[in-house]
């Protein structure tokens, strides 16, 4: 199990690929920063969000909602739902990054799908825990640089409805969806919720239908599959 | 009511992530656990997706975001990238829009 390729240059392999990694989640900051201005929220709240939150998945959600109509309540519940997977996340990466004190502090604030994705991607311990620093710090300059950017943008641009950017935020959600879609249980789910929420839409206030669907098709896979083991099917 | 829920969020995304840093394994290990984690996402942004594109205020409508929702299905079925599908999906609405 001896490994051929030297340390140095395994290491630059992992930084250049952080990089691209970084580059990439910026063009999702961009479309963030502008679709959260669109959404009502300024220019300082939405980089408050990029730097204090920074999981885009929650920020998405929570945005979405607001600018739905829906309520602060259930808007910010929708985003604490979808970012508890990064909890999970944070256990696997505890046992490799053996991080304390301050340390823990802010390595916990990297505790996000792009870093975990790579600091697990690694052969060994020393690459992964370098892969997690450096994805990390690149994702958070750029992803906080990127909506910076497309907030300051999408103000200048004008009515948000002409140009079709309520479009853009169901295509975003989608968007984020997409990788995820691997297998059936995946696609059951998502069917289930999608329909859910729109069935739903009618009779309660904006923002809480998304809450319920999420809930109840998650228990429904549960009961379909009995022993919660639909996990390992996808 | 903004700032309350930016905050709000800030807030406990960074605990939920701190805690997977700090609490023993086995609290958070069991297979219904991980299910619920795997499927959580995946159900609420297909939600999001269907209420954004399909919903109008406490209701349904059939608009210029279907088309965007459209463009974005056959641009990611292409393996567009994520600024590809979501700029695109504007433009296509707002075309749309455009032409009346």
């Amino acid at each position: 199990m001896s490994d051929p390729i030297p340390w140095e240059q395994r290491r630059r392999a992992v930084a250049r690929n952080a990089a691209g990694v970084g580059v990439a989640v910026g063009t999702y900051g961009v479309s963030f920063g502008a679709l959260s201005t669109t959404s009502g929220l300024s220019v300082t709240q939405t980089c408050a969000l990029s730097v204090l939150a920074f999981t885009g998945g929650s920020q998405f959600a929570l945005v979405g909602v607001l600018g739905a109509g829906g309520s602060a309540l259930s808007g910010t519940l929708t985003a604490l739902l979808l970012g508890s997977r990064n909890a999970l996340y944070g256990l696997r990466l505890a046992p490799i990054l053996q991080v304390r004190g301050v340390r823990r502090v802010f390595a916990a604030q990297l505790v996000i799908d792009e870093t975990t994705a790579m600091a697990i991607g690694q052969d060994d311990e020393q690459a992964s825990r370098l892969a997690f620093w450096a994805t990390g710090l690149a994702v958070f300059s750029l992803w906080n640089l990127a909506t910076l950017l497309g907030a300051v943008g999408a103000t200048a641009l004008g009515d948000p409805k002409k140009l079709g950017l309520d479009a853009a935020v169901g295509a975003a959600f989608l968007g984020l969806l997409w990788p995820r879609l691997k297998g059936r249980v995946a696609w059951v789910t998502a069917l289930v919720a999608a329909a859910t929420a729109l069935a739903l839409s009618p009779l309660l206030a904006p923002g809480v239908p998304v809450l319920v669907a999420g809930v109840v098709a998650v228990t429904l896979m549960f009961r379909l599959s009995g022993a919660g083991e639909a996990g390992g099917a996808t | 009511m903004i700032w309350a829920a930016v905050l709000a969020t800030s807030a406990g995304c960074y605990l939920l992530k701190l805690a997977g840093l700090s609490v023993p394994e086995r609290v958070l290990a069991s297979p219904r656990v991980r299910t619920a984690a795997l499927l959580l996402p995946i159900a609420l942004l297909a939600a999001l997706t269907a209420v954004q594109s399909f919903g109008h205020g406490q209701g349904l409508s059939l608009d210029a975001r279907a088309a965007g929702l459209g463009f974005a299905v056959v641009a990611l079925l292409l393996r567009a990238p994520f600024l590809v599908v979501v700029v695109g999906a504007a433009a296509v609405a707002a075309g749309l829009r455009a032409l009346g």
